[in-house]
């Protein structure tokens, strides 16, 4: 058994080759950053963040249509407090809120209950954002919704499944050499998405918590795979994730939802990397019109797009830190607190 | 309550200057704050000052909910106040309170602010002296603005007082008010309890005990590490942190984790962070985990020569993290 502080010394003494390692998910990039993580690595073992921040991956005309509707007055806006200052084409729902439209910030889905019980009036607008891990939590909102026909709240989806944008970064970055798998996705989906990942494309995986010995742990388990060409799923998190995931998040995601190919900001459209309403609940629903879905719009300069697919790092941009900053945002990745851009400005990374 | 007649709401006319408002200054203010100086009933209050130098400052208040585990606005209204007087080292001795009410607010709400304010007056034996009331249209809120008064005794603290080798103590745990606001507001049961308090008789402590206190800051807004940025800016020193000795309450830290946030951001309104020499911190550290609501203090870092960086951070694990000032949105009506 190897201890944490000989992981420590390997990592720090490591003069094998230049090994490239992405961390998926956003939690992991504030972890790594928090805890000085970089600082505790060779020069050899460089980190980039993935597209794991379901803020960051939002494509741009997904804000202005909700602008669209917050300033039309027919409808409020619901949405998380990470979207409000995300940048669309144009403004952010925060200047639509300061100009008139109505928005209100939840803190969970299941908020959107009682404020539509009380306004019976209003029609509201659920900007429903998110990955596997909220993903259930807008189906308990359905739920809800039907069981109580409630009529006045539509679900206006951008929501992702990560698998399928990892098989196309596989295809894509191939100088990837291995992933810190997100460990809050996997405990809903399970392992299997990354077992056919690292066999069809020979790359290693690594599901990890969120602490800085996890993370470590991680990087050690991914190095030590690359130097031995070896392509294996370890799971270090089996506290919280298990091989078949949560059966029971699943199974409500899909009473709901069904696959469909989705826009990625920054990456395009992704086969069956999404998912949308089934056809039996389209009264819950606002559906992204379809001569919307081709437009690839993105914010002068902002490079948002290749941060998120770990292609440059996020002092590369050139808006990075001058006119983009958490202030005065320019792209998304600037503004979550998941997003890359602000969690490398905020640390001073 | 009954001293307003039959009114059991806060009305227009309570801000009209008429009866209405008399009523209210004499039945409810006047006879929570009473004091010589208020009770004369004047355009102004009319003090006593004596020779050598004043501190001088106004908050106001703007928290919501107006009642949180742990204390209220009026609390936090005199113990901000007060506790922005003592980092400066001075004594506080007088407050103003200006209240901006809206129309419909509890009458027995606003009593409850003002005798929680007045206790803490009365504890801490200072004098509310003058006052003013204002109603707006709304939803029943309140808003209070206090200026405070304090007299320096002694060569007043200031930032550039900051030498490399100052030991860092912080008062006790971070993040308590900004969590438990953050949890009231987002319906979240647990037994996190804002720390407001006023910091006097620590403060006292360490000043009879004469420790010589290089500055000191009260912890709000921002958060520790956008504070220790002032300070390091305005000395021109680096302060190097260590993770592993920055107490924070367990459930605090649990739900710090939950949502991604990070304490060192997070508001406070009873913490105090102190600078002395090397040479005194373990007796000043000591002093202050004797005093009432230090018994979590801590040395949490020290200072050195400036760097290319104001705030480093020894992470637990033994990495290097920058610590900046709080960049855009902290959480809004916090305070």
């Amino acid at each position: 058994m190897i201890n944490i502080e000989e992981i420590k010394r390997f990592l720090i003494e490591y003069t094998g080759p230049k090994i490239k390692l992405m961390e998926v998910c956003g939690t992991h990039t504030g972890s790594i950053v928090k805890n000085g993580i970089r600082s505790l690595l060779s020069p050899s073992i460089k980190l980039v963040s993935g597209p794991g921040c379901p803020v960051c991956v939002t494509p741009s005309n997904y804000i202005d249509l909700l602008m669209k509707y917050a300033e039309s007055k027919k409808y409020a806006i619901l949405t998380f407090g990470d979207l409000i200052r995300v940048p669309g084409t144009k403004a952010s729902l925060s200047e639509a809120k300061a100009s008139g439209g109505s928005v209100e910030i939840i803190y969970s889905p299941m908020d959107a209950v009682e404020i539509a019980l009380n306004n019976s009036e209003k029609n509201y607008v659920l900007a429903a954002v998110g990955f596997e891990t909220t993903i259930p939590a807008y189906a308990l909102l359905l739920d809800k919704l039907t069981e109580m026909e409630i009529t006045n709240v539509k679900l206006f989806t951008s929501l992702k499944t990560i698998g399928p944008a990892l098989d196309w970064l596989c295809k894509s970055e191939p100088d990837i050499d291995g992933f810190i798998a997100p460990g809050h996705v996997a405990s809903v989906t399970g392992t299997s998405v990354y077992n056919y990942l690292a066999n069809k494309y020979h790359k290693p995986f690594c599901i990890a918590g969120f602490s800085a010995e996890h993370i470590l742990v991680a990087i050690y388990d991914l190095v030590v795979q690359t130097s031995n060409a070896r392509h294996e799923v370890h799971n270090l998190y089996r506290s919280i994730v298990s091989d078949k995931g949560n059966p029971k998040a699943m199974k409500i995601i899909e009473k709901y939802f069904e696959p469909s190919s989705v826009y990625w900001r920054g990456i395009g459209v992704i086969d069956h990397s999404g998912y949308v309403l089934r056809k039996a609940y389209m009264d819950y629903t606002i559906e992204f019109p379809s001569e919307e879905k081709a437009i690839l719009k993105e914010s002068n300069g902002c490079r948002c797009g290749e941060v998120i697919i770990g292609r440059i790092e996020p002092k590369e941009c050139p808006l990075f830190g001058k006119v983009c900053t958490p202030v005065n945002p320019i792209g998304p990745c600037m503004v979550s607190h998941e997003g890359t851009c602000g969690i490398h400005y905020n640390m001073h990374e | 309550m009954e001293i307003l007649g039959e009114s059991q709401k806060i009305t227009m006319a309570h801000g009209s200057g008429g009866s209405a408002t008399r009523m209210l200054v004499e039945e409810l203010f006047q006879k929570n704050f009473g004091n010589d100086a208020l009770d004369k009933m004047e355009d102004a209050a009319v003090i006593d000052v004596p020779s050598g130098k004043i501190a001088y400052t106004t908050d106001s208040f703007v928290v919501t909910p107006i009642f949180f585990q742990g204390g209220d606005i009026g609390k936090l209204s005199v113990c901000g106040t007060l506790n922005d007087l003592l980092v400066m080292g001075a004594t506080p001795k007088y407050l103003t309170a200006g209240f901006i009410l809206e129309e419909g607010m509890d009458m027995k709400d606003l009593e409850e602010i003002v005798k929680s304010m007045a206790a803490i007056a009365r504890d801490t034996n200072i004098k509310i002296v003058a006052g003013d009331t204002k109603v707006i249209e709304g939803k029943g809120g309140i808003y209070i603005n206090t200026s405070g008064l304090g007299f320096i005794n002694q060569k007043p603290l200031h930032t550039s007082n900051v030498k490399p080798g100052d030991a860092v103590i912080l008062s006790g745990t971070l993040g308590n008010h900004h969590a438990c606001i953050l949890s009231q507001r987002m319906n979240i049961e647990n037994t996190i309890s804002s720390d407001c308090a006023y910091l006097g008789e620590m403060v006292q402590n360490l000043i009879k005990e004469e420790i010589e206190i290089k500055t000191m800051r009260d912890v709000t807004r921002g958060g520790l590490a956008t504070v220790l940025n002032e300070i390091a800016d305005g000395s021109n020193t680096t302060i190097g942190l260590l993770e592993e000795n920055i107490p924070v309450d367990p459930e605090v830290k649990s739900f710090c984790d939950i949502l991604g946030l990070d304490p060192l951001y997070m508001a406070n309104e009873g913490k105090l962070v102190c600078f002395v020499p090397q040479e005194d911190a373990q007796k000043a550290l000591n002093i202050i985990k004797n005093s009432n609501y230090g018994e979590k203090a801590a040395i949490v870092g020290e200072v050195i020569k400036r760097e290319d960086v104001a705030v480093t951070v020894t992470t637990r694990i033994g990495g290097k993290r920058i610590l900046k000032a709080l960049q855009g949105e902290g959480l809004p009506r916090i305070c």
